[in-house]
């Protein structure tokens, strides 16, 4: 008898008569306030800037100087990894001496670590839990180029990438994709209960919130 | 709520606790003496217990419908606890479709040669671990090394315990007795011998010890070509795993290996991908009081491209541990004790572990779950597990507390029942009657649990008190008064002990009920 047969038979004996499939009580709240979608962008960007994110707004016409400027202030930001579907204008202020990393399968966790920062976009935007949620799309890139780099500049369109809660995300996701939630930088606090951002993941978290203009 | 002051060790849940031998494990109560008389110990879990208790408070009143998520919370697991079956299938199916080989594992033995075998497979003799109860359930790491094989744990406070030879001693901040210098000097000390030593004239801030920890471990999460991990949830529709972390070494040992094993307990399934909609809320809130970690991982399989697009490990083993859960599962009352989802919230209010510490539980699972776990997963035939039962003053604060509504008291009752008279318990899938303990042991077990609980305050024995005297009236009453009354609202109470602990200690041993007094220093929390 295998393990599989022995442990279905274990749970078989267990619960000999199962009755049939519960009710699950989904009258939860599918959100905890009314919002406009102005409100909801507000949300994000407090419960963001709450958990230690730089939070930032700007238009299509500010963003190309504004992610310029992140990537140039921090000392040694000088190579950027770029997922293959960035839209290229994003990064058209940024001068030459920038190096743009592609996102490549080749690269090994070493060459990421030579890499400072990351510009992505992501899938969606969770306001209630100030969270952004990565899926490996083509703007995105591979889960490992947002995790070696210390430094992540993360670009969510608002207000169409934003959602108030985590039962109205998850059925805008697809469930095979890889999916990485992110509620601000990496943290601990086990060393006398006090907090330090960021041990492995990037220790910089930027959000940029993009609107219509 | 505000931000993250007192942010959780990584791996949101339950802390690391060697499962010792329980035969050669004292009961409770000479367990729980030890660390109620270290003053220091426990004054800082009381800072821990009581910071992180106000914090879940208030995470938990920011929803107004947290009632409605807890009872769907419960109904997802007891739906999946009823066809565990079918579920188990179903996500095989999944994992299986979606590139991943799924392993089953009756017992830790089984687990850990199927793990050993799967690493010696690759040819690595290293592998990066993000922290897992279940691993640590069933003593993978020992197991690794008896066949040659380090295993790095990677969670800041393991790295702490593991380089300080240590035990860990709370939940969420596991190295809590180590101090800031403790910490430094054992750097210092013992980096250099496992891999990056650290930095020169090293300081004892917490920005600087994590600094050393981040680059010492990131030479080990660049070359590792294996990661061992555990699983909070898995989706039996989609195949999907879900690890909720917070300082990204799960996220490192999750993606950057070539190979990636999860070790997860079969009660850790649910049925629907739209069923972590409840749990993405109630875990991160009754763990850490936020409204969301750091990070949270979903992977399902090898992904969309069964790993030829690079993103991820290659190879993807799932491995299904049963040991002892479906003897849990065989029990109507202690089947509940599964609903688990290794939040921590019932330690941080239960003021028996408050006093006692977590070493005093003799398992990997401390506090009230424990209490109710070991004695079940283990059976009661050790002092330890025979003891556990009574580490409770039923005051009910777990079950208040409790995402998933488990109501431990009621299973804490159950068990003591067990102990006492005997009765049918399964064991290894097989039905046994166990035979009552020799009235002494019973009576010694409680005997000593009782010295452990009498200098609580006089509060929680006037409930206890109440609730007898209403029983030998032969009233069930449905509402304790006092400081239980917020729970009994909500349910039916436990059948009430016959004899308060406290009254029966009193009897017994007179005016005895003060010898803990020497022992009450340093109980006013930290200085
Ligand atoms: S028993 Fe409930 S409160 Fe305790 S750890 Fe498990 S889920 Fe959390």
């Amino acid at each position: 008898m295998s393990s599989k047969d022995r442990i279905l038979a274990r749970i078989r004996r267990a619960v000999p008569e199962p009755g049939p499939d519960l009710e699950i009580p989904r009258d939860y709240l599918h959100a905890h306030a009314r919002r406009t979608p102005a409100e909801r962008v507000d949300l994000l960007a407090a419960h963001l800037a709450e958990y230690r994110a730089r939070v930032h707004r700007t238009g299509p016409g500010g963003l190309p100087p504004l992610l310029a400027r992140l990537l140039g202030e921090r000392r040694g930001a000088r190579r950027v990894l770029v997922p293959p579907g960035l839209p290229p204008w994003w990064l058209a202020a940024a001068d030459d001496s920038l190096v743009r990393v592609p996102d490549r399968a080749s690269d090994t966790s070493a060459d990421l670590d030579r890499a400072d920062s990351v510009v992505t976009g992501c899938a969606l935007a969770v306001a209630e839990t100030g969270s952004i949620v990565l899926d490996g799309s083509p703007d995105q890139g591979r889960r490992r180029i947002t995790l070696v780099p210390d430094h992540h500049v993360c670009v969510v369109r608002v207000p169409d990438q934003v959602v108030d809660s985590v039962p109205q995300a998850l059925p805008l996701l697809v469930p095979t994709r890889p999916l990485t939630w992110i509620s601000g930088p990496s943290a601990t606090s086990d060393i006398e209960l006090d907090r330090v951002e960021g041990v492995h993941g990037p220790r910089a978290l930027d959000v940029v919130l993009l609107g219509p203009q | 709520m505000t931000g993250r002051e007192t942010g959780p060790g990584t791996y949101l849940g339950m802390p690391a606790f060697p499962d010792p031998d329980p035969a050669r494990f004292p009961a409770f109560p000479e367990a729980a003496r030890e660390a109620v008389r270290d003053a220091a110990l426990r004054a800082n879990l009381r800072y821990a217990t009581h910071t992180i208790r106000d914090k879940r408070a208030r995470a938990v009143a920011e929803l107004a419908d947290w009632d409605r998520l807890r009872a769907a919370g419960k109904a997802v697991k007891d739906r999946t606890l009823r066809h565990l079956d079918r579920y188990l299938l179903q996500l095989e199916e999944s994992v299986t479709a979606a590139g991943g080989t799924v392993h089953w594992a009756a017992d830790a033995a089984e687990a850990n040669r199927i793990v050993t075998e799967l690493v010696l497979a690759t040819g690595e003799r290293e592998v990066v671990k993000v922290k897992s109860m279940a691993t640590q359930e069933i003593g993978l790491n020992e197991a690794l090394e008896a066949a040659g094989v380090t295993a790095y744990e990677t969670d800041l406070a393991e790295l702490i315990v593991q380089l300080g030879h240590d035990r860990p001693s709370h939940i969420l901040v596991p190295a809590i007795h180590r101090n800031r210098g403790e910490i430094r000097d054992i750097f210092r000390a013992e980096m250099g011998r496992w891999g990056r030593p650290a930095p020169e004239g090293l300081g004892d801030s917490p920005a600087e010890l994590a600094e050393a920890a981040r680059l010492h471990l990131r030479e080990k999460f660049l070359r590792a070509k294996v990661g061992i991990s555990g699983a909070n949830f898995m989706v039996a529709e989609t195949g999907t795993m879900v690890v909720l972390e917070s300082e990204g070494n799960g996220r490192m040992c999750l993606t950057l290996p070539e190979t990636l094993i999860s070790v997860v307990g079969i009660e850790k399934v649910v049925p629907t991908f739209r069923d972590l909609e409840i749990f993405l809320q109630t875990l991160p809130r009754s763990s850490t009081a936020e409204r969301m970690n750091p990070y949270t991982t979903l992977w399902t399989g090898l992904g969309p491209s069964k790993g030829a697009d690079g993103d991820g490990p290659s190879a993807f083993h799932l491995v299904l541990l049963d040991n002892g859960r479906t003897d849990i599962l065989a029990d109507e009352v202690g089947r509940q004790a599964l609903r688990c989802i290794r939040c921590s919230a019932c330690l941080n209010v239960c003021p028996v572990y408050e006093r006692a510490g977590g070493h005093a539980y003799g398992s990997v699972y401390p506090g009230p779950i424990g209490a109710v776990l070991s004695p079940q997963l283990r059976g009661t035939g050790s002092p330890i597990d025979a003891s556990l039962p009574y580490a409770s003053t039923l005051c009910g604060a777990c079950y208040d507390v409790c995402p998933v509504a488990i109501d431990i008291p009621e299973v804490l009752v159950h068990l003591r029942e067990r102990v006492v008279q005997g009765g049918p318990v399964t064991r290894r899938g097989v039905r046994v009657r166990i035979r009552p303990a020799r009235g002494h042991a019973a009576e010694r077990a409680a005997m000593r649990a009782a010295r452990l609980l009498l200098d609580r305050p006089d509060a929680l024995r006037a409930g206890e008190r109440l609730l007898a005297r209403a029983r030998r009236l032969g009233i069930r009453p449905h509402r304790l008064p006092g400081p239980g009354r917020a729970w009994t609202d909500a349910r039916e109470l436990p059948e009430p002990p016959p004899e308060p602990f406290r009254d029966w200690w009193a009897r017994e041993r007179g005016t005895a009920t003060r010898t803990g007094s020497k022992d009450r220093k340093g109980d006013d929390g930290p200085k």
